[in-house]
């Protein structure tokens, strides 16, 4: 298992550095100087070159490179011209707006998902399957940032429950800052919900069809608790890879719904950079998705191994 | 009152009958052996009585178990039959155990389910009855997962399940089937043994006469949902007085007539093998030695010549379909030679072994797994032909398919149907018909009737023996069914642990094994004959 586990975790750091030159590069091959950008279009070409020294861009590509992924490992995203701060400064004052949305989105579609998943499964073909997969396939074809104006006008609006969009910071208290999380978390969580909802189920349908079902059964063990007992663990295969490719749609996903909502989160940050040219702090956002996409990945892989044994022996 | 009874059992699922007026009964400690081929509803009645059919079924008649009625029982009553009053052996032993629970877990659990013991007390049990079924601690700690385990240990497994509580009743639904013949004769062994010491009564189903003939004192004939015939064992099956139990019996010990070539043995041999080994890269047992090889084939060497039948048989797993693999050209050995008509294979590249595919061609066991369902048979049985070096016009190509199919008795209308439209029988007719295409000189025939009913494969090996004395094509068989060695092939040769150990005449090897694998393999292998002789014997 410490073996499986370091294998798992050097993949993933030359993932991360592979990731790390094609972010570079492309970087690197998009239009925009920005330099220019800084300086406006009248700027003379002395302050141009100038301001390019000074922000070491015209150094060779390889130096540049290595002194911006050394950076990173020291914790130096660098400057962000825009800001006129540190981007690591940047990051750590959104993550913690946009860390919370994240995790609570992915608990409350998983909290969703597998219960109805299962229900629906148990009761294949009834009603209780029709109507739950009924609602999963609207949940699936809603775009989310049109769900989540929905909500906007039916509990910020009308109900005047939730704020309509914004957030306090957590300086507040944790439930001013929790309570603006509320809706953009539900909007996020649902399309994933529906989705995880489908696999789940029918993942529990191909394992109830299996012979080991038929097995615990005539051991005498009534549906529900073959159900929970043998079916639920070997299902959750399926499951937690649909989990893990859903987590990296989730860090796309706030990108647009924190724009829905206004909230000052990484998705946010990242828009703007882009519209700006502001390419060190999308570099950074970027390179600090990418690994917590392959952080996701280790964990799903070491829970195929906590759930199948099998997979255990391989490693 | 018996200990089962069913009388006029209907069945049906959606609009198919699938049971008319089955009459069956069990006695306590007494076994009863259920016959019949695929879709004869042997299955089906086993699920009736265990109430496990699946949704759509509608069952009526009447079903009394220890006086219970099982069609009228609530599900908790079932529920409290199954596993205690009845326990269920199932025909495939590599997928009836849940692959993330530990051996211990499932067979204690039913013991805590019903018993109401504590984890320990159900675990010293379970202990004990793993230890029982032959699967010793030392060996089998409970902690063990189904997939460290082989099919026959799997198949202990599934039985100290079924027996953990004392059922009175015993369901065996083709429980050997998927077992080589040496496991076989293990696991019955193992099953006649618990159910004579605990007095279980036991419902042994199967499609193979010789080991119901073998094993139970009474024997339930079915065929297409009904009961053809039924009563004492020696009897039913001497005296043969039903028709269909004649033409099982008959069947089941179907050899064709065939009519050896002159022994023109040319000088030069067809194929030539020496000094084959294959090894497989082994585990690594830690970070720093060097992984150990698994020897697969090690230091094969025979000939076959024109015309000539050849059996290779041995337990599952003693490396008969690695080395056809390699014959085939599909793998290539770790070192030795393999020749056709006297050119190396193991050294050619893929281009220079079409003639030499053109040449030789396979048969598989499994007649459904081997055709792309969405193509057609004109398509399917063409397949070979692109070995040819040039690609014959469509007309011609037609002519080819239709002269095929002709020669294993399907019709040139058949060409335009898919692989679903035929019968497993038909399928493997079909698969024949595509390795005949390119008039091979040698066909590998791996297992190609032992997923047939009995019926079919007399067919299929009388198809076989037509065409080696019509067509002069040499067989290699693969089989672990000695009955199709003997039906078929003129030479024999035994393998065991990757190395051939004995070789000759195949009535000669058969009838008087030198070997210790050989003997196994005889002694293992049910014979319909031999078992009605001891039931005879053991009468008197």
């Amino acid at each position: 298992m410490t073996l499986f586990l370091l294998k798992r975790i050097a993949i993933g750091l030359v993932t991360l550095l592979v990731a790390s030159m094609i972010v570079f590069s492309v970087m690197e091959i998009l239009p925009g100087d920005p330099a220019r950008l800084m300086l406006g279009m009248n700027a003379t070409p002395e302050a141009l070159d100038a301001l390019r020294e000074q922000m070491g861009l015209n150094a060779p590509v390889v130096e540049r490179y290595i002194s911006w992924a050394g950076g990173m490992l020291t914790g130096d995203f660098g400057r962000s011209f825009t800001y006129r701060a540190p981007v690591i400064d940047l990051i750590a004052e959104r993550a913690v707006v946009s860390v919370p949305l994240a995790l609570i989105a992915l608990t409350l579609s998983t909290a969703i998902a597998i219960p109805v998943g299962i229900f629906a499964a148990a009761r294949r073909g009834k009603l209780g399957d029709t109507v739950s997969m009924g609602t999963a396939q609207i949940g699936v074809a809603i775009p989310n940032f049109w769900f989540a104006l929905l909500l906007i006008y039916v509990f910020a609006v009308w109900l005047r429950l939730v704020p309509a969009g914004g957030f306090p910071g957590w300086s507040g208290g944790v439930w001013p800052g929790l309570k603006a999380l509320i809706l953009p978390s539900i909007a996020l969580a649902l399309p994933q919900a529906a989705i995880l909802a489908r696999v789940t189920r029918s993942a529990m349908l191909e394992v109830l069809g299996e012979d080991y079902i038929r097995t615990a059964r005539a051991k005498g063990m009534p549906r529900r608790k073959v159900l929970w007992r043998h079916a639920l663990r070997n299902a959750m295969i399926p499951v937690l890879t649909i989990l893990g490719l859903q987590f990296a749609f989730l860090l796309a996903g706030t990108i647009i719904i924190e724009n829905v909502f206004y909230i000052p989160g990484l998705g946010r940050l990242v828009f703007q950079a882009i519209t700006q040219r502001d390419l060190i702090v999308v570099e950074g956002v970027i390179m600090l998705l990418v690994a917590s996409v392959i952080l996701v990945n280790i964990l799903v892989d070491v829970a195929y191994a906590l759930v199948d044994p099998r997979l255990r022996a391989r490693s | 009152m018996s200990l089962l009874e069913i009388e006029k059992l209907d069945l049906s699922i959606g609009k198919f009958e699938i049971l008319k007026g089955v009459d069956l009964t069990i006695e306590q400690g007494e076994v009863l052996g259920l016959v019949g081929e695929s879709g004869s509803g042997k299955s089906m009645t086993a699920l009736t009585l265990m109430r496990l059919l699946p949704d759509l079924a509608h069952a009526s008649g009447r079903v009394t178990f220890d006086g219970v009625d099982i069609l009228g029982a609530p599900e908790a009553a079932m529920n409290r039959l199954r596993g205690n009053e009845i326990g269920m052996v199932f025909q495939e032993p590599m997928t009836a155990l849940n692959p993330v629970k530990t051996i211990g877990e499932q067979v204690a659990e039913g013991i805590r389910w019903h018993a109401g013991v504590n984890r320990k007390d159900a675990d010293d049990r379970a202990r004990a009855m793993l230890d029982r079924v032959g699967l010793p601690e030392s060996k089998f700690p409970l902690s063990r997962y189904p997939h460290e385990l082989s099919g026959g240990q799997r198949q202990r497994v599934v039985i100290a399940i079924a027996c953990a509580l004392e059922p009175k009743l015993l369901v065996a639904d083709e429980p050997t089937t998927a077992l080589d013949v040496v496991l076989q004769a293990q696991i019955l062994d193992l099953l006649r043994d618990l159910v004579d010491e605990r007095k279980m009564g036991l419902l042994l189903i199967s499609h193979d006469l010789a080991v119901v003939a073998d094993m139970a004192e009474r024997v339930t004939i079915m065929r297409h949902g009904e009961v053809m015939d039924s009563g004492e064992t020696g009897r039913i099956l001497t005296e043969k007085a039903h028709p269909y139990t004649r033409q099982l019996a008959e069947a089941s010990t179907h050899v064709p007539e065939r009519t050896p070539l002159a022994d023109g043995r040319s000088e030069r041999p067809l194929l030539e093998v020496r000094d084959v080994t294959r090894d497989y890269a082994g585990r690594r047992r830690s970070l720093f030695s060097k992984p150990e090889p698994f020897r697969a084939v090690s230091g094969v060497s025979f000939a076959l010549h024109e015309g000539q039948s050849m059996a290779l048989v041995g337990r599952s797993g003693c490396g008969k379909s690695t080395l056809a693999r390699m014959i085939l050209a599909l793998d290539r050995p770790t070192s030795g030679s393999i020749r056709l008509f006297g050119d190396e294979l193991t050294t050619k590249s893929e281009n220079d072994l079409r003639p030499a595919r053109r040449n030789m061609q396979v048969v598989f066991q499994d007649p459904y797994g081997s055709f792309n369902p969405r193509h057609k048979v004109e398509r399917l049985v063409a397949e070979p032909l692109h070995l040819l070096e040039t690609q014959p016009s469509r007309s011609e190509r037609r002519e080819r398919v239709a002269q095929a199919l002709a020669e294993v008795g399907l019709s040139a209308g058949d060409m335009d149907k898919y692989p679903h439209e035929f019968s497993g029988g038909q399928r493997q007719r079909l698969s024949i018909a595509r390795a005949l295409i390119t008039r091979p000189k040698l066909i590998v025939a791996d297992e190609p009737v032992s997923a047939l009913d009995v019926s079919i494969r007399a067919q299929i090996l009388d198809l076989f023996a037509d065409l080696n004395s019509r067509l002069g094509v040499a067989y290699l068989f693969i089989t672990h069914d000695l009955m199709v060695a003997r039906a078929i092939t003129d030479q024999v040769m035994v393998m065991h642990e990757g190395e051939i150990v004995e070789r000759g005449n195949t009535a000669s090897v058969l009838d008087n094994p030198q070997s210790e694998a050989g003997k196994m393999l005889v002694a293992a292998s049910p014979d319909l004959e031999r078992a009605l002789e001891r039931r005879r014997f053991a009468r008197v």
